[in-house]
């Protein structure tokens, strides 16, 4: 496993690849943070949000240009004394639910939260119904002992 | 018999739900986010006229008749691809045309206008992107429809052809000159 991923990781740091990329997507230098917290809380939030170009990717994973845009904002934000809360909502009213991998929890995104927990519970109760009536049809009787042949 | 029949009723309801499923998807974009701002009015902005970085233009100065912001780059292909649309649809005279160059250095987009033509009334220039975050701009090329009150009316993200024209935004602008 470890050499597969050492190899992986060559291939993209071969040059032959990095020139591939438009020259807008150069590697942009790591922000310089100001504390060990910040970068922490910077970390977490960039990694909280989903990137709206490459929509497979958190906003930390993603080098596009929107996203270096967006974290660069995100930064400017936490500096700015907003909390993540603040700095959630400023994106949502932007770019929608769509930037955010946990959407809060109002009339429209109840199916998505509570729909998968719905499905089992009816499904158990569907179950329990079916057992209730099998063993209710059932011969009270224990079964003989050669039904244990095999 | 009903009992029997019950998984071929159940199989007909989940590839039912599933074609409607692709139905409601088939020919869109399904990646393109959809537009928080329709219905509400544009972001204030101020920003520099291409070519004359010492004028700014702010969101108020458009308003008066509708238009249709496009956002652009000398970067970005579809860009070009759009192009001859986007020009027609300024030579048909009927909508006022506003380019949004985003994220380009002047010289690169003068000289891609000098190049195709120039199809826009006006040209703001948001070199950093920071004004684009408000319109919730995330690339190129991309839309907006704006009305005479500076109401956002409609998005498009990706290249405009002469079927969005003719099917969304003409329409779109018939409306609007009814209910003016």
């Amino acid at each position: 496993m470890k050499p597969l991923l050492l190899t992986l990781l060559l291939l993209l740091a071969s040059p032959g690849l990095q020139a591939a990329k438009p020259p807008m997507l150069a590697a942009e230098p790591p922000p310089t943070f100001q504390s060990a917290a910040e970068e922490q809380r910077y970390r977490s939030l960039v990694s909280e949000l989903r990137c709206v170009m490459c929509q497979n990717q958190s906003l930390a994973d993603s080098n596009a240009m929107i996203a270096h845009d967006l974290r660069k904002e995100v930064l400017q934000l936490m500096r700015d004394g907003r909390s993540d809360d603040q700095i959630k909502q400023f994106l949502v009213v932007r770019y929608t639910d769509f930037v955010l991998y946990k959407p809060e929890i109002k009339p429209m995104t109840w199916l998505l939260w509570f729909g998968p927990g719905a499905l089992v519970l009816i499904g158990a109760v569907v179950i329990a119904v079916i057992v209730r009536r099998r063993s209710a049809a059932a011969p009270v009787a224990p079964p003989a002992e050669d039904s244990q042949e095999w | 018999m009903i009992r029997r029949l019950l998984p071929l009723f159940a199989f007909v309801l989940l590839a039912g739900l599933l074609f409607v499923g692709i139905r409601m998807n088939s020919g869109k974009d399904t990646s393109a986010i959809p537009s928080p701002l329709i219905g509400k009015s544009v972001p204030a902005f101020s920003l520099p006229v291409l070519g004359d970085p010492t004028k700014k233009i702010s969101d108020r100065e458009l308003r008066g008749t509708p238009y249709l912001l496009n956002v652009w780059g000398s970067w970005c292909p579809n860009c070009r691809v759009e192009h001859p649309v986007i020009s027609a649809l300024a030579r048909r005279g009927k909508l006022r045309i506003v380019g949004y160059n985003y994220k380009d250095a002047p010289e690169d987009a003068q000289r891609w206008l000098d190049e195709f033509g120039n199809p826009y009334a006006i040209v703001l220039a948001d070199e950093d992107g920071r004004a684009a975050l408000d319109w919730g701009i995330y690339g190129a090329p991309e839309s907006f429809l704006v009305d005479s009150q500076g109401i956002v009316r409609w998005k498009s993200v990706g290249p405009i052809d002469d079927d969005i024209v003719r099917t969304q935004i003409e329409p779109l602008l018939a409306a609007m000159a009814v209910t003016r």
